[in-house]
Protein backbone atom coordinates (compact mmCIF):
# COMPACT_ATOMS: atom_id res chain seq x y z
CA UNK A 1 0.00 0.00 0.00
CA UNK A 2 2.79 2.51 0.76
CA UNK A 3 6.03 1.96 -0.80
CA UNK A 4 9.01 4.11 0.49
CA UNK A 5 12.14 4.17 -2.21
CA UNK A 6 15.67 5.43 -0.94
CA UNK A 7 14.00 8.53 1.10
CA UNK A 8 16.89 10.98 1.78
CA UNK A 9 15.44 14.30 4.02
CA UNK A 10 18.28 17.07 4.89
CA UNK A 11 17.79 19.70 6.97
CA UNK A 12 20.53 22.29 6.25
CA UNK A 13 23.39 20.43 6.61
CA UNK A 14 21.20 17.31 8.90
CA UNK A 15 20.80 14.26 7.17
CA UNK A 16 17.97 13.41 8.91
CA UNK A 17 17.17 10.08 6.58
CA UNK A 18 19.53 8.26 4.98
CA UNK A 19 18.38 6.31 2.58
CA UNK A 20 15.13 4.58 3.47
CA UNK A 21 13.22 1.48 1.49
CA UNK A 22 10.37 -0.02 2.97
CA UNK A 23 7.22 -2.04 2.30
CA UNK A 24 3.56 -1.38 4.27
CA UNK A 25 1.32 -3.87 3.43
CA UNK A 26 -2.71 -3.47 3.43
CA UNK A 27 -3.76 -4.45 6.87
CA UNK A 28 -0.11 -4.15 8.43
CA UNK A 29 0.11 -2.23 11.96
CA UNK A 30 3.80 -1.33 11.23
CA UNK A 31 5.33 0.25 14.73
CA UNK A 32 8.18 2.14 14.73
CA UNK A 33 10.13 2.74 18.22
CA UNK A 34 13.35 4.43 18.41
CA UNK A 35 15.81 6.76 20.19
CA UNK A 36 15.17 10.86 19.80
CA UNK A 37 16.22 12.12 16.88
CA UNK A 38 16.72 8.80 15.13
CA UNK A 39 13.80 10.49 12.51
CA UNK A 40 10.93 8.28 13.28
CA UNK A 41 8.68 11.44 13.19
CA UNK A 42 10.49 13.17 10.41
CA UNK A 43 9.60 8.90 8.48
CA UNK A 44 6.31 9.49 9.13
CA UNK A 45 5.48 13.11 8.51
CA UNK A 46 6.97 12.27 4.93
CA UNK A 47 4.75 9.67 4.56
CA UNK A 48 2.41 12.05 3.63
CA UNK A 49 4.32 14.92 2.61
CA UNK A 50 3.94 17.28 5.97
CA UNK A 51 7.65 17.23 4.97
CA UNK A 52 9.22 17.26 2.01
CA UNK A 53 11.36 14.25 0.67
CA UNK A 54 14.80 16.19 -0.37
CA UNK A 55 15.19 12.54 -2.37
CA UNK A 56 13.51 9.49 -3.18
CA UNK A 57 9.97 8.21 -3.67
CA UNK A 58 6.98 7.78 -1.97
CA UNK A 59 4.13 5.29 -3.90
CA UNK A 60 0.81 5.39 -1.51
CA UNK A 61 -1.88 3.20 -3.20
CA UNK A 62 0.26 3.36 -6.74
CA UNK A 63 0.37 6.80 -7.18
CA UNK A 64 3.90 8.49 -6.79
CA UNK A 65 3.43 11.00 -3.69
CA UNK A 66 6.68 13.23 -5.19
CA UNK A 67 5.56 13.24 -8.20
CA UNK A 68 4.68 16.59 -8.68
CA UNK A 69 1.96 16.52 -10.60
CA UNK A 70 -0.20 14.74 -8.14
CA UNK A 71 -3.10 16.24 -6.39
CA UNK A 72 -1.25 16.01 -2.92
CA UNK A 73 -4.38 16.94 -1.14
CA UNK A 74 -6.68 14.21 -2.83
CA UNK A 75 -3.60 11.58 -1.60
CA UNK A 76 -4.02 13.03 2.02
CA UNK A 77 -7.87 12.85 2.34
CA UNK A 78 -6.95 8.84 2.47
CA UNK A 79 -4.11 9.23 4.92
CA UNK A 80 -5.26 10.02 8.71
CA UNK A 81 -2.98 11.69 10.44
CA UNK A 82 -2.55 11.91 14.47
CA UNK A 83 -0.33 13.94 16.18
CA UNK A 84 1.13 14.62 19.06
CA UNK A 85 -0.05 17.67 20.75
CA UNK A 86 -3.61 16.83 19.12
CA UNK A 87 -3.94 19.61 17.12
CA UNK A 88 -7.84 19.92 16.96
CA UNK A 89 -9.00 23.04 15.84
CA UNK A 90 -9.09 25.46 18.59
CA UNK A 91 -11.82 27.86 17.12
CA UNK A 92 -14.30 24.82 16.26
CA UNK A 93 -16.29 22.87 18.45
CA UNK A 94 -16.24 19.48 17.53
CA UNK A 95 -18.45 18.38 15.55
CA UNK A 96 -17.31 21.17 13.42
CA UNK A 97 -13.67 19.35 13.47
CA UNK A 98 -15.00 16.37 12.42
CA UNK A 99 -17.57 17.98 9.57
CA UNK A 100 -15.10 20.64 8.02
CA UNK A 101 -12.68 18.25 6.14
CA UNK A 102 -15.83 15.95 4.58
CA UNK A 103 -18.34 18.62 4.13
CA UNK A 104 -15.64 21.42 2.76
CA UNK A 105 -14.04 18.51 0.31
CA UNK A 106 -17.24 17.37 -0.91
CA UNK A 107 -17.08 14.35 0.17
CA UNK A 108 -20.19 14.05 2.24
CA UNK A 109 -23.20 16.46 2.34
CA UNK A 110 -23.15 18.46 5.98
CA UNK A 111 -26.19 15.99 7.67
CA UNK A 112 -23.94 13.18 6.12
CA UNK A 113 -21.45 14.10 7.54
CA UNK A 114 -22.85 14.91 11.09
CA UNK A 115 -24.32 11.34 11.02
CA UNK A 116 -20.74 10.14 10.32
CA UNK A 117 -19.42 12.11 13.20
CA UNK A 118 -21.80 10.77 15.57
CA UNK A 119 -21.78 7.68 15.40
CA UNK A 120 -17.44 7.72 15.30
CA UNK A 121 -18.12 10.02 18.98
CA UNK A 122 -20.57 7.38 20.08
CA UNK A 123 -17.32 4.79 19.61
CA UNK A 124 -14.97 6.51 21.63
CA UNK A 125 -17.80 7.35 24.09
CA UNK A 126 -17.89 10.90 23.40
CA UNK A 127 -21.48 11.37 21.78
CA UNK A 128 -21.98 14.26 24.43
CA UNK A 129 -18.88 16.48 23.76
CA UNK A 130 -19.64 17.13 20.25
CA UNK A 131 -21.03 21.06 21.01
CA UNK A 132 -17.73 21.35 22.93
CA UNK A 133 -14.73 23.52 22.35
CA UNK A 134 -11.29 21.55 22.61
CA UNK A 135 -10.07 23.84 25.37
CA UNK A 136 -12.71 22.29 27.78
CA UNK A 137 -11.85 19.05 26.77
CA UNK A 138 -8.96 16.91 29.02
CA UNK A 139 -6.14 15.77 26.84
CA UNK A 140 -7.01 11.87 26.61
CA UNK A 141 -10.42 13.40 25.10
CA UNK A 142 -8.72 15.60 22.69
CA UNK A 143 -6.65 12.85 21.47
CA UNK A 144 -9.46 10.40 20.75
CA UNK A 145 -11.84 13.15 19.00
CA UNK A 146 -8.45 14.00 16.86
CA UNK A 147 -8.28 10.11 16.14
CA UNK A 148 -12.13 10.10 14.89
CA UNK A 149 -11.31 13.13 13.42
CA UNK A 150 -9.09 11.86 11.05
CA UNK A 151 -11.63 8.26 10.71
CA UNK A 152 -14.18 11.08 9.77
CA UNK A 153 -12.50 10.45 6.25
CA UNK A 154 -12.81 7.07 5.97
CA UNK A 155 -8.75 6.70 5.29
CA UNK A 156 -7.50 3.68 4.11
CA UNK A 157 -4.53 4.28 6.28
CA UNK A 158 -3.77 5.81 9.44
CA UNK A 159 -0.41 7.63 10.63
CA UNK A 160 0.17 7.74 14.51
CA UNK A 161 2.79 10.69 15.82
CA UNK A 162 3.57 9.63 19.35
CA UNK A 163 0.02 9.65 19.90
CA UNK A 164 -0.04 9.36 23.77
CA UNK A 165 3.52 11.24 24.18
CA UNK A 166 2.21 14.39 25.68
CA UNK A 167 -0.90 13.00 28.14
CA UNK A 168 -0.95 12.66 31.54
CA UNK A 169 -0.19 8.69 32.32
CA UNK A 170 -3.81 8.24 33.60
CA UNK A 171 -5.34 9.34 29.94
CA UNK A 172 -2.56 7.18 28.00
CA UNK A 173 -4.55 3.58 28.47
CA UNK A 174 -8.03 5.36 27.09
CA UNK A 175 -5.74 6.33 23.55
CA UNK A 176 -4.33 3.08 23.37
CA UNK A 177 -7.89 1.50 23.33
CA UNK A 178 -9.39 3.08 21.00
CA UNK A 179 -6.39 2.64 18.58
CA UNK A 180 -6.43 -1.25 19.28
CA UNK A 181 -10.06 -1.38 18.59
CA UNK A 182 -9.01 0.30 14.94
CA UNK A 183 -6.20 -2.55 14.95
CA UNK A 184 -8.99 -4.80 15.40
CA UNK A 185 -11.06 -3.55 12.86
CA UNK A 186 -8.08 -4.22 10.27
CA UNK A 187 -7.27 -0.77 9.66
CA UNK A 188 -3.62 -0.22 7.80
CA UNK A 189 -2.02 1.46 10.85
CA UNK A 190 1.68 3.36 11.19
CA UNK A 191 2.66 4.36 14.42
CA UNK A 192 5.52 6.17 16.02
CA UNK A 193 5.34 5.50 19.73
CA UNK A 194 7.47 4.89 22.84
CA UNK A 195 4.39 2.49 24.57
CA UNK A 196 6.41 -1.25 23.98
CA UNK A 197 3.58 -3.03 25.57
CA UNK A 198 1.14 -1.43 22.42
CA UNK A 199 3.83 -2.30 19.63
CA UNK A 200 4.34 -5.48 21.81
CA UNK A 201 0.49 -6.65 21.94
CA UNK A 202 -0.80 -4.67 18.35
CA UNK A 203 2.23 -4.72 15.88
CA UNK A 204 2.16 -7.09 13.04
CA UNK A 205 6.22 -5.73 12.68
CA UNK A 206 8.19 -3.65 15.04
CA UNK A 207 10.93 -1.30 12.89
CA UNK A 208 13.52 0.02 14.99
CA UNK A 209 15.45 3.45 13.94
CA UNK A 210 18.53 5.20 14.97
CA UNK A 211 20.82 7.82 13.12
CA UNK A 212 18.15 8.43 9.85
CA UNK A 213 17.82 4.79 8.86
CA UNK A 214 15.99 1.02 10.09
CA UNK A 215 18.16 -0.61 11.71
CA UNK A 216 16.39 -3.43 12.73
CA UNK A 217 12.86 -4.73 12.27
CA UNK A 218 10.90 -7.80 12.70
CA UNK A 219 7.90 -9.48 14.44
CA UNK A 220 7.30 -8.00 18.05
CA UNK A 221 9.21 -10.98 19.21
CA UNK A 222 11.58 -10.56 17.42
CA UNK A 223 12.71 -7.18 18.53
CA UNK A 224 11.67 -7.22 21.94
CA UNK A 225 12.77 -10.59 22.89
CA UNK A 226 15.40 -11.43 20.22
CA UNK A 227 17.05 -8.21 19.21
CA UNK A 228 20.03 -8.65 17.00
CA UNK A 229 21.78 -5.42 16.99
CA UNK A 230 23.66 -3.89 20.07
CA UNK A 231 21.99 -0.59 19.87
CA UNK A 232 18.45 -2.00 19.89
CA UNK A 233 19.06 -3.71 22.63
CA UNK A 234 20.78 -1.10 24.73
CA UNK A 235 18.00 1.12 23.40
CA UNK A 236 15.14 -1.86 24.67
CA UNK A 237 17.22 -1.88 27.97
CA UNK A 238 16.14 1.74 29.04
CA UNK A 239 13.04 1.48 28.07
CA UNK A 240 11.47 -1.85 29.09
CA UNK B 1 -32.40 90.96 23.20
CA UNK B 2 -30.92 87.46 23.95
CA UNK B 3 -27.83 87.22 26.33
CA UNK B 4 -25.54 86.73 23.47
CA UNK B 5 -25.57 90.13 21.61
CA UNK B 6 -26.06 91.93 25.30
CA UNK B 7 -22.96 89.94 26.82
CA UNK B 8 -20.45 90.07 23.86
CA UNK B 9 -21.31 93.97 23.19
CA UNK B 10 -20.49 93.93 26.47
CA UNK B 11 -16.95 92.10 25.96
CA UNK B 12 -16.06 93.98 23.06
CA UNK B 13 -16.72 97.33 25.20
CA UNK B 14 -13.91 95.85 28.18
CA UNK B 15 -16.06 96.00 30.50
CA UNK B 16 -15.79 93.35 33.22
CA UNK B 17 -17.83 90.06 32.14
CA UNK B 18 -18.06 86.97 34.92
CA UNK B 19 -16.33 83.76 33.74
CA UNK B 20 -19.41 81.89 32.75
CA UNK B 21 -20.88 85.07 30.92
CA UNK B 22 -17.58 84.72 28.84
CA UNK B 23 -17.80 80.91 28.56
CA UNK B 24 -21.38 81.20 27.26
CA UNK B 25 -20.36 83.79 24.50
CA UNK B 26 -17.50 81.76 23.13
CA UNK B 27 -19.58 78.93 23.25
CA UNK B 28 -22.14 80.20 21.52
CA UNK B 29 -19.76 81.69 19.37
CA UNK B 30 -18.04 78.54 18.19
CA UNK B 31 -21.07 76.23 18.09
CA UNK B 32 -24.49 77.69 17.63
CA UNK B 33 -24.34 80.78 16.02
CA UNK B 34 -24.81 80.30 12.15
CA UNK B 35 -26.00 77.13 12.82
CA UNK B 36 -21.96 76.38 13.11
CA UNK B 37 -22.75 72.84 14.63
CA UNK B 38 -24.15 71.69 11.25
CA UNK B 39 -20.27 72.15 10.01
CA UNK B 40 -18.53 69.74 12.53
CA UNK B 41 -21.61 67.19 12.07
CA UNK B 42 -20.70 67.50 8.14
CA UNK B 43 -16.84 66.93 9.40
CA UNK B 44 -17.86 64.01 11.83
CA UNK B 45 -19.49 62.59 8.47
CA UNK B 46 -16.58 62.89 6.51
CA UNK B 47 -14.43 61.41 8.97
CA UNK B 48 -16.44 58.30 9.52
CA UNK B 49 -16.84 58.17 5.63
CA UNK B 50 -13.02 58.56 4.81
CA UNK B 51 -12.17 56.07 8.39
CA UNK B 52 -14.87 53.29 6.46
CA UNK B 53 -13.45 53.70 3.16
CA UNK B 54 -9.72 53.67 4.58
CA UNK B 55 -10.55 50.88 6.55
CA UNK B 56 -11.60 48.00 4.34
CA UNK B 57 -8.90 49.57 1.59
CA UNK B 58 -6.67 48.74 4.41
CA UNK B 59 -7.91 45.32 5.98
CA UNK B 60 -8.53 44.17 1.91
CA UNK B 61 -4.68 45.18 1.21
CA UNK B 62 -3.46 44.05 4.58
CA UNK B 63 -5.02 40.55 4.08
CA UNK B 64 -3.57 40.06 0.66
CA UNK B 65 -0.18 41.41 1.35
CA UNK B 66 -0.29 39.39 4.54
CA UNK B 67 -1.18 35.84 2.76
CA UNK B 68 0.70 36.40 0.15
CA UNK B 69 4.23 37.24 2.18
CA UNK B 70 3.42 34.12 4.46
CA UNK B 71 2.13 31.83 1.54
CA UNK B 72 5.69 32.53 0.18
CA UNK B 73 7.70 32.43 3.16
CA UNK B 74 5.81 28.79 3.90
CA UNK B 75 6.73 27.10 0.49
CA UNK B 76 8.82 23.95 0.96
CA UNK B 77 12.08 24.29 -0.14
CA UNK B 78 12.91 23.26 -3.94
CA UNK B 79 9.13 24.19 -4.81
CA UNK B 80 9.41 27.78 -4.77
CA UNK B 81 6.75 29.16 -7.22
CA UNK B 82 8.06 32.23 -9.34
CA UNK B 83 4.96 34.40 -9.58
CA UNK B 84 4.99 34.10 -5.07
CA UNK B 85 8.58 35.43 -5.50
CA UNK B 86 7.40 38.46 -8.08
CA UNK B 87 4.56 39.48 -6.16
CA UNK B 88 6.26 38.74 -2.49
CA UNK B 89 9.06 41.67 -4.00
CA UNK B 90 6.16 43.63 -4.77
CA UNK B 91 4.32 43.75 -1.40
CA UNK B 92 7.97 44.29 0.06
CA UNK B 93 8.61 47.02 -1.50
CA UNK B 94 5.42 48.19 -0.41
CA UNK B 95 5.83 47.97 3.15
CA UNK B 96 8.92 49.18 3.10
CA UNK B 97 7.73 52.81 1.33
CA UNK B 98 4.81 53.18 2.95
CA UNK B 99 5.78 52.65 6.61
CA UNK B 100 9.40 54.62 5.93
CA UNK B 101 7.58 57.91 4.85
CA UNK B 102 5.38 59.82 7.09
CA UNK B 103 1.83 59.94 6.62
CA UNK B 104 1.51 63.48 5.82
CA UNK B 105 4.19 63.18 3.38
CA UNK B 106 2.39 60.43 1.35
CA UNK B 107 -1.08 62.71 1.62
CA UNK B 108 0.36 65.58 -0.29
CA UNK B 109 2.08 63.66 -2.75
CA UNK B 110 -1.45 62.42 -3.42
CA UNK B 111 -3.33 65.22 -2.93
CA UNK B 112 -0.85 67.42 -4.73
CA UNK B 113 1.11 65.45 -7.85
CA UNK B 114 -0.62 62.19 -8.57
CA UNK B 115 -4.06 63.55 -8.30
CA UNK B 116 -3.67 67.21 -8.53
CA UNK B 117 -6.40 67.62 -10.92
CA UNK B 118 -8.96 65.88 -8.91
CA UNK B 119 -11.22 67.72 -6.46
CA UNK B 120 -12.76 64.74 -4.47
CA UNK B 121 -10.15 65.41 -1.44
CA UNK B 122 -12.83 63.03 0.82
CA UNK B 123 -11.68 60.57 -2.04
CA UNK B 124 -8.02 60.85 -2.41
CA UNK B 125 -7.96 61.33 1.51
CA UNK B 126 -9.43 57.76 1.71
CA UNK B 127 -7.19 56.19 -0.54
CA UNK B 128 -3.91 57.36 0.87
CA UNK B 129 -4.90 56.73 4.46
CA UNK B 130 -6.26 53.46 3.39
CA UNK B 131 -2.86 52.31 1.35
CA UNK B 132 -1.04 53.53 4.50
CA UNK B 133 -2.92 51.37 6.82
CA UNK B 134 -2.68 48.44 5.06
CA UNK B 135 1.23 48.59 5.23
CA UNK B 136 0.99 48.46 9.02
CA UNK B 137 -2.89 45.82 9.03
CA UNK B 138 -0.26 43.45 6.56
CA UNK B 139 2.32 43.40 9.52
CA UNK B 140 0.07 43.13 11.79
CA UNK B 141 -1.49 39.99 10.48
CA UNK B 142 1.70 38.54 9.73
CA UNK B 143 2.47 38.55 13.06
CA UNK B 144 -0.74 37.11 14.21
CA UNK B 145 -0.72 34.29 11.15
CA UNK B 146 2.68 33.52 12.33
CA UNK B 147 1.97 33.29 15.95
CA UNK B 148 -0.40 30.84 15.81
CA UNK B 149 1.12 27.14 16.38
CA UNK B 150 1.91 25.17 12.75
CA UNK B 151 0.14 22.14 13.90
CA UNK B 152 -3.21 23.85 13.19
CA UNK B 153 -2.39 24.32 9.51
CA UNK B 154 -0.82 20.55 9.75
CA UNK B 155 -3.52 18.98 10.90
CA UNK B 156 -5.68 21.33 7.99
CA UNK B 157 -3.31 19.63 5.79
CA UNK B 158 -3.46 16.81 6.78
CA UNK B 159 -6.95 16.23 6.21
CA UNK B 160 -6.48 17.14 2.40
CA UNK B 161 -7.63 20.81 2.77
CA UNK B 162 -6.08 23.08 0.47
CA UNK B 163 -3.89 26.12 1.68
CA UNK B 164 -6.47 28.19 0.88
CA UNK B 165 -9.22 26.28 2.60
CA UNK B 166 -6.91 25.82 5.86
CA UNK B 167 -5.94 29.27 6.10
CA UNK B 168 -9.87 30.79 5.72
CA UNK B 169 -11.08 28.24 8.03
CA UNK B 170 -8.22 27.91 10.46
CA UNK B 171 -5.75 30.06 10.38
CA UNK B 172 -7.19 33.18 10.30
CA UNK B 173 -9.74 32.90 13.11
CA UNK B 174 -7.24 32.30 14.91
CA UNK B 175 -4.76 34.83 13.86
CA UNK B 176 -7.66 37.65 13.83
CA UNK B 177 -8.67 36.73 17.69
CA UNK B 178 -4.76 37.08 18.45
CA UNK B 179 -4.63 40.27 17.02
CA UNK B 180 -7.43 42.23 17.43
CA UNK B 181 -6.29 44.68 19.80
CA UNK B 182 -3.03 44.97 18.04
CA UNK B 183 -5.88 45.79 14.99
CA UNK B 184 -7.88 47.91 17.42
CA UNK B 185 -4.70 50.34 17.92
CA UNK B 186 -4.24 50.38 14.07
CA UNK B 187 -7.96 51.70 13.91
CA UNK B 188 -8.16 54.08 16.23
CA UNK B 189 -5.09 55.61 14.94
CA UNK B 190 -6.78 55.69 11.44
CA UNK B 191 -9.67 57.35 12.73
CA UNK B 192 -7.64 60.09 14.36
CA UNK B 193 -5.27 60.60 10.95
CA UNK B 194 -8.28 61.66 9.11
CA UNK B 195 -7.83 64.97 11.05
CA UNK B 196 -4.82 65.02 8.12
CA UNK B 197 -6.82 65.11 4.88
CA UNK B 198 -7.84 68.45 6.20
CA UNK B 199 -3.85 69.88 4.83
CA UNK B 200 -5.21 68.45 1.04
CA UNK B 201 -8.68 70.20 1.53
CA UNK B 202 -10.45 67.36 2.69
CA UNK B 203 -13.63 68.88 4.34
CA UNK B 204 -13.42 66.85 7.95
CA UNK B 205 -14.09 67.74 11.27
CA UNK B 206 -10.68 69.29 11.90
CA UNK B 207 -11.49 71.81 8.53
CA UNK B 208 -14.94 72.38 10.04
CA UNK B 209 -13.19 73.54 13.37
CA UNK B 210 -10.26 75.76 11.25
CA UNK B 211 -12.82 77.27 9.28
CA UNK B 212 -15.00 78.19 12.31
CA UNK B 213 -11.77 79.39 14.70
CA UNK B 214 -10.47 81.86 11.40
CA UNK B 215 -13.50 83.91 11.25
CA UNK B 216 -14.20 84.11 15.31
CA UNK B 217 -10.84 84.86 16.11
CA UNK B 218 -11.29 82.43 18.79
CA UNK B 219 -9.35 78.60 18.25
CA UNK B 220 -9.77 77.62 22.03
CA UNK B 221 -13.40 76.16 22.38
CA UNK B 222 -13.62 74.67 18.48
CA UNK B 223 -10.16 72.70 19.12
CA UNK B 224 -11.50 71.90 22.15
CA UNK B 225 -15.16 70.42 20.67
CA UNK B 226 -13.29 68.70 18.24
CA UNK B 227 -11.18 66.67 20.69
CA UNK B 228 -13.85 65.66 22.56
CA UNK B 229 -15.49 64.40 19.61
CA UNK B 230 -12.81 62.44 18.19
CA UNK B 231 -12.23 61.10 21.77
CA UNK B 232 -16.12 60.29 21.82
CA UNK B 233 -15.62 58.57 18.66
CA UNK B 234 -12.48 56.57 19.60
CA UNK B 235 -14.40 55.63 22.96
CA UNK B 236 -17.18 54.14 21.10
CA UNK B 237 -14.65 52.27 18.70
CA UNK B 238 -13.11 51.20 21.57
CA UNK B 239 -16.30 49.94 23.13
CA UNK B 240 -17.19 47.82 20.22
CA UNK B 241 -13.69 46.26 19.91
CA UNK B 242 -14.72 45.02 23.95
CA UNK B 243 -18.14 43.73 22.27
CA UNK B 244 -16.11 42.07 19.78
CA UNK B 245 -13.58 40.63 21.88
CA UNK B 246 -16.12 38.92 24.13
CA UNK B 247 -17.91 37.27 21.57
CA UNK B 248 -14.30 35.56 19.79
CA UNK B 249 -13.90 34.36 23.10
CA UNK B 250 -16.66 31.65 23.05
CA UNK B 251 -14.12 28.75 22.15
CA UNK B 252 -12.19 30.10 24.75
CA UNK B 253 -14.58 29.18 27.51
CA UNK B 254 -13.78 25.83 30.11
Amino acid sequence: MIVVKDLHKRFGDNEVLNGISEHIQVGEKVVIIGPSGSGKSTFLRCLNLLEMPTSGEIIFDGVSMTDPKTNINQMRQKMGMVFQHFNLFNNLTVMKNMTLAPVRLKLMSKQEAEENAMVLLRRVGLADKAGAYPSQLSGGQKQRIAIVRALAMKPKVMLFDEPTSALDPEMVGEVLEVMKELADDGMTMVVVTHEMGFAREVATRVLFMDGGGILEQGTPEQIFSNPQEERTKLFLSKVL
Amino acid sequence: MDYYTQWKALISSGEDVTFWQEFYVKFYQAFIEADRWKQYLGGVGTTLVVTAMALVIGIILGVLVAMLRTAHDQQLPGHRNPLLGVLNAICSVYTTVIRGTPMMVQLLIMGMVIFASSRNFTAVGALTLGINSGAYVSEIIRGGLMSLDPGQAEAGRSLGLGYLDTMRYIVIPQAFKAVLPALSNEFIILLKDTSLITYIGGKELLYAAQGIYSRTYEAMFPLIGTALIYLAMVMVLTWLQGKLERRLRESDRR
